[in-house]
């Protein structure tokens, strides 16, 4: 328990990533083969104790003092794992610091299979006998949520990297397992073979698309690729087969319950990849009203109603127990179509193929994204390239997906207020806050549209940090307000109307496209402009 | 008569009066007064400005470091166990071992003893005379750290921790933020007993006092100005060198000069993990110059005074676990008032 206390608390104090993932390969070789699967599941919240919950950790801590100084610890740290180790009785220092405890996997078993009462015992013992980290560290394996800094996607890199294995293995496997992960250790340790997927409905890792500008198109040969629309939506993957129907989000995990109306079973089994769009087939909406469905983890009958959606394929990675992926593009297509066609599902259809033969048809597909190729111009964020021949690869392979979004909006506005960034910024105020004008009626003034933290340079950054530092008019904690002298030409992909905000609106992707050092602020844009583009 | 009646809160302080014309002072007075007892030299009890001020020889030289010559009009000098009479008011000087120069204030009139503790520990500090435990009628005491959660380690420890860092990464610098006044010269101290001979950098606001104590007797070893390096550029020759500086530095343009930091913090509040991190802190130090919560409760029951005052912090607690033993304790602000309504 000692090293993996030790392991949370690194975790929790490693300020990089890239800290992080040594801290956990390290533990990944040292610890005990039995203790490793547990320790991953805590780490990606995948442990359940059975009937031991932090109710029992909060008993355990009134019984042993003051319920109100209890409260009022509690209350000052904020953190019941956290509160009740430090509160519990000093053991022996000298004795503690030798002393490993009890091993991980041994905590684990003992607590699923305990009854409430024993469990409540074993944890005492426990924590009579570790140390503050020690104690701190089992009770955040009983309490849940490590909160150190770590996701899920994190711990299979660092599995991926410690036993020498493409992520991408891990991550298709994943959803097949269970902790402690048995067979997922068999095989790294090549002890077994790779868990299979076969006749379940998992998760693939999804094959992602390069970002391209304007510069870069001279070098597409136009003849060498598809074309198709880049919906706004979300990405999702579709997986059917005997033991059910899942909908993925690109990150893998299960969507079912917020969309139930497409996970119904209809008879055919294998993985699609397309995007999740609001409205229907003939009517796509924007993105905004997806984004009231993503917000639920669940969706009644009357959201579904209100907001329909539906799926708009573009691959197919399986078709039953047939591995497509590694077939050219051309032929994915070809059976995704005969195959979405011949079902006539309502809320589902195919993306269609851009027809084009030159560079110029395709930058005239693109004008079309803003201009509004269907009837609204905000459903397409821009044109998808795909190198012919080319097969379904996890990852962000070079040369074979293109993503080329279309030309951003830009707005003149004046810099309000600046904060300090995080890691390697924490002294640069490079978190900036603009605002557009507006009036009310009380005069002309100056309201927040939008923050940004990128699109300048390193050297700007350091100029921006000094204009900051040298126009402060107010401080409110971290966040300095700032002389309305500054100008930014801020590039962005949208504006949407939002009641969260007090301009009204909310603006996506914003960043910095040119300081205007030259502009006078009164100059800058209003808020009436920007609505012009909802 | 009740304590309360000649010594109690007032607006510029805790206040002592008696009968007596000549009697009058308040102790680490919040506004200008005429004549003001200080415990120590942090800002928040030594403040310029004073007619006189009495305090220990190192207080005064500490206020007159930090705020210059003219801090006040005139300075009594008074060395630990020795007294002084005001009227018929009697104080004497004894160590607190919260920073140099430290004290707690005995008081003595009519028969009765007050010790107002000012802040104190009870851990080990090479940098300061230790606490001495004096019985009194009432104790008036800190509560800086007056919660169950707050049980600061060994300071050994927490300084091999940091000496084993430096080994881990030897080509990191570690930027410690402590606070100038005490907290720097103990780390410093302890990081010398523990055999890190190497010199030892410092933020310009920790050079004076630093100065100071190594006057004072106090040996800190070699110590250097961590300057800035040409043209703004991170010094090189500070890879795995500590380097010193005041909280606020330590994220701040000022640490620009330093290669690859490893932000390190030193202080009580360190013990609160989430909080350690929000503050963007590498690797906390957990080091305190107050008592905590156990040395609290361990040095009242030592003194066993008849009633117990607890100045701002975290009162309650203090409080309610005293009076769960049984032991009379109220909040230092209320006292006299609560008397008034009796």
């Amino acid at each position: 328990m000692k090293a993996f206390a030790d392991l949370l608390e690194r975790l929790l104090f490693a300020p990089q990533r890239n800290a992080k993932l040594t801290h956990l390969g390290a533990w990944l070789e040292s610890a005990p083969r039995e203790d490793r699967g547990w320790g991953v599941a805590a780490l990606n919240a995948d442990l359940d104790l059975g009937r031991v919950k932090s109710s029992m950790v909060r008993r355990l801590a009134t019984g042993l003092m003051d319920e109100e100084l209890f409260a009022q610890s509690y209350d000052f740290v904020g953190d019941l794992a956290e509160t009740v180790a430090l509160i519990w009785p000093q053991g022996d220092a000298h004795r503690q610091q030798n002393y490993n405890g009890p091993a991980l996997h041994d905590i684990v078993t003992s607590l699923q299979h305990a009854k409430l009462d024993d469990a409540e015992g074993m944890i005492k013992s426990w924590l009579d006998e570790l140390d503050v980290t020690g104690r701190w560290g089992l009770l955040k394996l009983i309490t849940g949520g490590m909160r150190v800094g770590v996701s899920a996607r994190m711990v299979r890199l660092a599995l991926a990297e410690t036993y020498n294995q493409p992520v991408e293995d891990i991550e298709e496997i994943w959803p097949l397992l269970t902790p402690p992960y048995d067979d997922l250790f068999d095989w790294l340790d090549g002890r077994g073979t790779k868990p299979s997927a076969q006749g379940r409905a998992v998760f693939r890792p999804l094959m992602l698309a390069h970002p391209i500008d304007d510069d870069h198109t001279d070098s597409i040969n136009p003849k060498d690729f598809l074309a198709e629309w880049k919906w706004d939506g979300a990405r999702v993957q579709l997986a059917s087969a005997e033991d059910g129907v899942r909908l993925f989000s690109r990150s893998g995990d299960v969507i079912n319950a917020a969309f139930p109306e497409l996970v119904e079973e209809w008879g055919w089994h294998g993985v699609l990849d397309g995007e999740l769009l609001a409205g229907t087939p003939d009517a796509v909406e924007p993105f905004q009203h997806l984004q009231q469905r993503l917000n639920r983890k669940k969706a009644g009958a009357k959201l579904i109603a209100e907001r329909p959606v539906f799926l708009r394929f573009y691959d197919m990675l399986m078709d039953g127990d047939e591995d497509l992926r590694p077939l050219p593009i051309e032929t994915r297509r070809q059976r995704l179509l005969e195959t979405v066609t011949a079902w006539q599902q309502p809320l589902m259809d195919v993306s269609p193929e851009l027809e084009f033969n030159t560079a110029e048809d395709l930058q005239q597909w693109r004008e079309q994204c803003r201009e509004g190729h269907l009837n609204d111009g905000n459903l397409i964020e821009g044109i998808m390239l795909k190198a012919r021949g080319s097969s379904y690869q996890h990852g962000r392979i070079k040369g074979l997906w293109f993503k080329w979004k279309r030309d951003p909006l830009t707005a003149d506005l004046v810099l309000m207020y600046a904060q300090r960034g995080h890691g390697k910024r924490s002294s640069f105020y490079s978190d900036y806050t603009f605002g557009a004008w507006m009036d009310d009626g009380d005069g002309r003034r100056l309201v927040p549209v939008g923050k940004a933290y990128s699109g300048f340079t390193d050297a700007e950054m350091k100029k921006l940090d000094q204009f900051v530092r040298a126009n402060t008019t107010n401080k409110f904690g971290p966040v300095r307000e700032l002389k309305q002298t500054m100008v930014v030409e801020v590039a962005f992909d949208s504006i949407a109307l939002s009641s969260r905000h007090k301009s009204g609106i909310a603006m996506r992707f914003p960043r910095f496209a040119h300081i205007r050092w030259d502009k006078p602020a009164d100059e800058a844009d209003t808020l009436e402009t920007l609505k012009t583009w909802l | 008569m009740a304590v309360s009646s000649w010594i109690r809160p007032e607006q510029a302080g805790l206040t002592v009066k008696s009968r007596h014309p000549n009697s009058r002072f308040v102790i680490d007075a919040l506004r200008a007064s005429d004549r003001v007892v200080v415990t120590h030299g942090h800002a928040d009890h030594a403040r310029p400005g004073h007619g006189e001020v009495i305090a220990t020889p190192e207080t005064l030289a500490i206020m007159a470091a930090r705020y210059g010559e003219n801090f006040c009009q005139k300075r009594t000098p008074l060395r630990y166990g020795e007294s002084l009479d005001m009227g018929d008011v009697t104080i004497r000087m004894e160590p607190a071992g919260h920073v140099l120069g430290s004290a707690q204030i005995v008081i003595d009139h009519d028969g009765k003893r007050v010790v107002v503790s000012g802040d104190y520990k009870r851990k080990q500090d090479p940098t300061c005379a230790p606490f001495k435990p004096i019985p009194c009628d009432v104790f008036v005491t800190e509560a800086t750290f007056a919660l169950p959660v707050f049980s600061h380690p060994d300071p050994d420890g927490e300084v091999k921790k940091l000496i084993h860092s430096l080994a881990v990464f030897p080509d990191r610098c570690h930027v410690i933020g402590a606070y100038s006044l005490g907290k720097a010269q103990r780390l410093i101290a302890l990081l010398r007993q523990h055999g890190h001979q190497r010199p030892i950098y410092l933020h310009g606001a920790q050079q004076k006092l630093c100065q100071l104590y190594q006057d004072l007797g106090v040996d800190l070893g070699d110590l250097r100005p961590a300057t800035a390096g040409e043209k703004g550029k991170p010094r090189a020759d500070l890879a795995g060198e500590i380097v010193i500086a005041p909280p606020s530095a330590i994220a701040d343009k000022w640490a620009r000069r330093l290669p690859d930091p490893l932000v390190v913090m030193a202080s009580g509040w360190m013990q609160i993990r989430q909080r350690a991190k929000q503050s963007g802190v590498e690797m906390p130090i957990i080091l305190s110059d107050h008592a905590d919560w156990h040395d609290l409760l361990a040095t009242i029951d030592e003194i066993n005074p008849g009633e117990v005052w607890v100045t701002h912090g975290r009162e309650d607690a203090l409080i309610r676990a005293l009076g769960l033993k049984g032991i009379k304790a109220r909040a230092l602000s209320l006292v006299g008032y609560e008397d008034d309504a009796e």
